[in-house]
């Protein structure tokens, strides 16, 4: 039945957002990290999501079109380290430069927003399925 | 006389069920990069035209996928045309899904609701009360 698909797919998507959701917390976390060198400072990371494609051989339905979200991978913000010049800071480099993240908080905050936004949307999914398949197990009576 | 009990309505609520499920799978990738929505030409599915005599594949090699249970390819499942394309190649558009999944969940309820009264219908017919 297609209706108990529903929460396959919703529960991967909720599942994905509730990672970005985390991603993001540990980058707002990390925003006022500083470190000796650019390469040890903390880079922002992002959750790349992909369609979760059904395995063959595991459903008999192989046409059946729902399918659910994961994520693919988290990838490291490119973006350079922020250099401060800050000589009496206990992890400054001999030249008194210290690195901060590459953290931008705005984007962080929209990107939680979104991520927000889409896992409540994925809730109602499921609540309106659930609701369906009850009326539904009542037919008749 | 029981294949025509239900009317449209078995067959509408067989539809409504699928189109839930692509909807679903919509609202669920909004978020993933180039992923394309899709939707039930509902009208179609239902009047049959696409169904009856299904586009079905050919396979010429033993290695070839089966298609599903019936054997026809879903001809009816089509890309949605986005109001605001996405920079990511997302068309997803949350509103546009979101309102699509009321509407249906409203259809499911509706055939719903009128199996209901036509079983009422008959139990009071054959208890006779």
């Amino acid at each position: 039945m297609s209706l108990l698909g529903i929460f396959d797919i919703s529960g991967s998507a909720m599942n994905a957002e509730s990672m970005r959701l985390n991603v993001t917390a540990s980058n707002l976390a990390n925003a006022d990290s500083v470190a000796t060198t650019p390469q040890t400072a903390y880079k922002s990371r992002h959750p790349v999501f992909a369609t979760q494609l059904r395995e063959f051989g595991t459903n008999p339905n192989f046409d059946e079109p729902g399918v659910g979200v994961r994520v693919l991978d988290v990838i490291q913000s490119g973006a350079p380290a922020n250099k401060r010049y800050q000589p009496d800071h206990p992890l400054a480099d001999p030249t008194g430069y210290v690195y901060g993240s590459n953290v931008n908080p705005v984007e962080e905050l929209t990107n939680m927003i979104s991520a927000s936004r889409s896992f409540q949307g994925n809730v109602e999914v499921m609540t309106t399925a659930r609701e369906l398949v009850l009326k539904t197990l009542t037919l008749g009576h | 006389m029981f294949d025509s009990l239900f009317g449209i309505h078995e067959r509408a609520l067989y539809a409504a069920a699928d189109r839930i499920s692509v909807l679903a799978t919509n609202i669920a990738n909004v978020d993933t990069p180039n992923y394309k929505a899709r939707d039930y030409d509902f009208a179609a599915v239902l009047s049959g035209t696409s169904e009856s005599d299904g586009l079905t594949l050919t396979r010429t090699h033993v290695g070839h996928l089966p298609l599903a249970a019936g054997g026809e390819a879903s001809a009816d499942l089509k890309y949605r045309i986005p109001y605001q394309p996405s920079l990511d190649g997302n068309t997803v558009e949350a509103p546009v899904e979101q309102a699509k999944f009321a509407e249906n969940a409203v259809r499911y309820q509706t055939s719903l609701d009128f199996i209901n009264r036509r079983i009422a219908t008959l139990t009071t017919a054959l208890t006779g009360q």
